[in-house]
């Protein structure tokens, strides 16, 4: 029998980004025993790289906003297949949650009469996003961190979840193993919060960090949880393209709100040429319309570049195909050439844009201010996730959350740029407060044990099979390399179908992974075991867009390249069958209040 | 494509050594991409720490040829790859294993110092108004990743080992970041002398030098903050007016 250190809790939240660290405040506040585990060490979670702001309809810069706008924005960027109940509360909810940042510390870019400035992004009708330059999630994840360490919460770093565990249909705690050591620790707890993040490492050029591998998808499946929305996977348009050892690195969206450009190479502002009817009477139909926009001037309509990421990313991945790419297989962006209309550009761009600057500069010898960069689309966000009641966050097992990225239903089928952020502290929060709430009528249950036991033999199975065994990183590697190839911006059915029987041959070589040397801090053997998550979600992602024979959102399809009425009407939620096997049912989306059509109508005008 | 010769040091708290490996480079990369290759291919179990891979999160912290550095930062066209390159882990903190070492003594550090607080809000809604010229200096401050470089290279830590009465530069700077605030009613001065120990730093610089935010810690933070220390406590005019208040 494996060893255990055995810890109690009321709230157990898995992952400490802004959503696990602000449900962290939230189930501590309210009084219970709170705990959080996270993969990395804290203030490191995949948060710090968000860019460009939090979206909260709190109308300083254009006193027109509100949360109705807000609330339309999001389902129209989500192609109405959101949950709008979420969609509601998160437009509802976002203003309060920013202001709450600013009491603990966070100090945000501020208007000219000292209240918080927001910046204009993609899909959002007014100037929306708080923002710190564009080094937000840095801010959010420390202001959250500071706050915390005097909540009385434990924080438990670098340790990994191997299993929930359960007592007949409720989730009573998890069995992890800390990375530094290689020890099991068994947390028993009365509820358990999942927010670990999106699924970014099953692809080959991603924005997102190692920690992605779709750990709450996967281990919440696994448990009998629903997923929904899967087959979602956003692909941010500008990403970079060179060096090839940065390929994927994210170039934000803000370059594009403060009048950034995107060109072919032929030195054409192409996106003007695509401009998709349901967003024509909002988008400007010419160049100085739409610097006027970025500037500020409220008459004036976003300019083409800030359509939704979806949409741009196709834009750009047409281009590329037709020739019309730039030297490394991207295209061009461009915010050196505002220096056309403002005297002082070079300064105002590295105000505004102090880390791509940066990044730029030293990763790519590249200076922003004088040249163009080289971009293209890289995966950056899971709309997918674990099906969540709207108000509680809480899954279909009892006791078991789970809140931002690994939670669906806000963004549909495509997330507009700012919402996440919004996202991670209006459903972290909600998902903490409810969280404390059941721990407060629910006794603690019982851990089975021998589900502990048969998980850590699981865990340790690499070891029986030594360095002989599979080389851990090269199927992460191929299975990255055949998602990107196969399951990526455009989809077609025999690519898919090729997909799914890959993954089986995937799956049969990741049963027999192996590896060397001992259990401390052994990078190795975390890649071994993160590879069950990353073939789960891979595996529901082919399953789902396979079966949705439509575009939509994110979801793109070349051999159905139109929306569909049908597929309007309906949401892919999955399972693990009796069988083993993921089970995809197709479930009607719930209609929506007379009240919230009647803002969706006001709003489309 | 050309190869390098990379010396990595292997080991764990007892003891370790640099080992050698030889990998294939192509031109973009950084030091991260060959730790990261050589551990696909040459040693699975190598530990490193890393998150963003883009200097935002502060976590692949390292010395690379005795330089502290972010090793996802570090290009290679700015090495000489005709000598190996070092790699090893930071000096200041307890050696856990290979390029990992326990950092865990900041986040103990911070707990003590007092936490923000906010004066009341300035509007009816709850919202307060700064102009954005009083922020701009507490941003600079707030840039900072917590790679630790700082902690790693100030001498104060790193040779004389004064971990428990010197906050290091970090925390200066997270202080800083706190008192420069213009919202914030806390009173961290007399803590500064005391249990901070913001004595220690004689103004050496080597934080700001390493500091991969170009965050100017010494002259922005901690000499400010040092001034502050003295008008409170040593200021001779202050304490005659002291005794008579």
């Amino acid at each position: 029998m494996a060893e255990y250190q055995k810890f109690e809790y009321d709230v157990l939240i898995v992952g400490a980004g802004g959503a696990g660290l602000r449900a962290a405040v939230e189930a501590s506040a309210a009084g219970v025993k709170t705990a959080v585990l996270s993969k990395s060490l804290l203030g490191k979670a995949h948060t710090v790289m968000a860019e460009g702001g939090m979206a909260a309809a709190m109308g300083n810069v254009d006193d027109r906003d509100n949360w109705r706008v807000h609330f339309a924005d999001t389902m129209r960027g989500g192609q109405y297949l959101n949950n709008w109940k979420m969609a509601e509360l998160h437009a509802k909810e976002a203003p309060a949650r920013v202001r709450e940042m600013e009491a603990w510390g966070a100090v945000f870019d501020r208007t000219k009469d000292g209240r918080i400035l927001q910046r204009n992004f993609g899909g959002h009708r007014y100037p929306r996003l708080a923002h710190v330059g564009d080094r937000t999630g840095l801010e959010l994840i420390r202001t959250l961190q500071d706050h915390g360490i005097h909540q009385g919460i434990d924080f438990h770093m670098e340790t990994t979840i191997v299993t929930l565990l359960k007592d007949g249909d409720r989730c009573v705690g998890v069995l992890a193993y800390d990375r530094e050591r290689g020890r099991f620790k068994l947390f028993h707890a009365k509820a358990v919060v999942l927010a670990t993040g999106g699924i970014g490492r099953a692809y080959q050029i991603t924005s997102n960090s190692w920690e992605y591998t779709g750990d709450g998808h996967s281990l919440a499946y696994h448990a009998g949880a629903a997923l929904l929305d899967m087959e979602f996977v956003q692909f941010h348009p500008t990403g970079m393209v060179w060096p090839p050892s940065v390929r994927g690195i994210l170039v934000t969206e803000g370059v594009r709100g403060e009048g950034g450009v995107l060109r072919n190479s032929e030195g054409k502002r192409f996106m003007f040429d695509d401009i998709p009817e349901n967003y024509k009477p909002q988008t400007a139909d010419n160049e100085e319309e739409g610097w006027r926009y970025t500037q500020g001037d409220k008459n004036a309509r976003r300019p083409p570049e800030l359509l939704t990421r979806d949409h741009v990313a196709r834009c750009i991945r047409r281009e590329v195909k037709e020739g019309r790419g730039s030297p490394h297989g991207g295209v061009f962006l461009d915010i050196a050439w505002i220096k056309e209309r403002l005297p002082n550009s070079v300064e105002h761009i590295k105000k505004k844009l102090p880390s791509m600057y940066h990044q730029f500069k030293q990763l790519a010898d590249i200076d922003i201010t004088q040249v163009p960069m080289e971009i293209g689309p890289t995966t950056h966000y899971m709309m997918g996730g674990v099906q969540v009641d709207a108000e509680s966050q809480m899954s279909t097992i009892a006791g078991l959350f789970a809140a931002g990225e690994s939670a669906a239903g806000l963004h549909g089928a495509n997330r507009l740029g700012g919402n996440s952020l919004s996202d991670l502290l209006v459903f972290g929060k909600r998902a903490g407060e409810f969280a404390a709430k059941f721990a407060r009528e629910h006794g603690a249950g019982q851990v089975n044990n021998e589900q502990v036991e048969e998980a850590a033999r699981w865990a340790l199975a690499p070891f029986d099979r030594g360095p002989a065994g599979e080389n851990p990183y090269t199927v992460q590697h191929d299975l990255q390399a055949m998602m990107q190839d196969l399951v990526g911006i455009v989809r077609q059915e025999e690519e898919m179908e090729r997909a799914i029987e890959g993954i089986q041959a995937l799956k049969a070589r990741a049963a027999k992974a192996g590896i060397a040397g001992n259990r401390e801090y052994n990078n190795g053997w975390h890649t071994a075991l993160d590879l069950n998550n990353l073939l789960t979600v891979s595996e529901a992602i082919a399953m789902a867009a396979l079966i949705r024979k439509e575009s939509r959102g994110a979801h793109f399809r070349d051999d159905y390249p139109e929306k569909s009425k049908y597929w309007s009407e309906r949401n892919l939620r999955i399972t693990k069958g009796a069988d083993g096997h993921p089970r995809v049912e197709e479930v009607p989306v719930k209609e929506m209040p007379e009240e919230l059509k009647q803002v969706i109508e006001e709003q489309s005008k | 494509m050309a190869t390098a010769t990379f010396r990595i040091w292997r080991g764990d708290a007892s003891g370790g050594d640099f080992k050698t490996y030889t990998t294939e480079v192509e031109s973009g990369m950084v030091v991260l991409d060959v730790v990261h290759r050589i551990q696909a291919t040459q040693a699975n179990d190598l530990a490193v720490r890393w998150n963003c891979k883009a200097g935002k999160c502060g976590s692949c912290s390292a010395e690379i040829n005795g330089r502290p550095r972010l090793m996802c930062m570090t290009r290679l066209n700015e090495l000489d790859l005709s000598q190996p390159v070092t790699v090893e882990p930071m000096h200041t903190f307890p050696r856990m294993k290979d390029l990992v070492t326990d950092v865990s003594w900041n986040y103990k550090v911070k707990t003590k110092i007092k936490k923000f607080a906010p004066r009341k809000p300035d509007a009816p809604d709850g919202t307060w108004r700064m102009a954005q010229a009083d922020v701009d200096r507490v941003q600079e401050f707030r840039k900072c990743i917590e790679c630790y470089l700082c902690q790693d290279v100030c001498h104060v830590l790193r040779e004389h080992h004064m971990h428990d009465q010197f906050i290091g530069p970090r925390f200066l700077v997270y202080t800083a970041a706190m008192e420069m605030n213009p919202l914030d009613t806390a009173d961290r001065i007399g803590d500064l002398r005391d249990s901070c120990g913001i004595g220690y730093c004689n103004i050496t610089k080597c934080c700001t030098k390493v500091c991969p935010e170009e965050i100017k810690i010494t002259d922005n933070a901690i000499i400010p903050l040092k001034e502050r220390v003295v008008d409170e406590f040593y200021d001779p005019l202050q304490r005659i007016f002291k005794i008579f208040r």
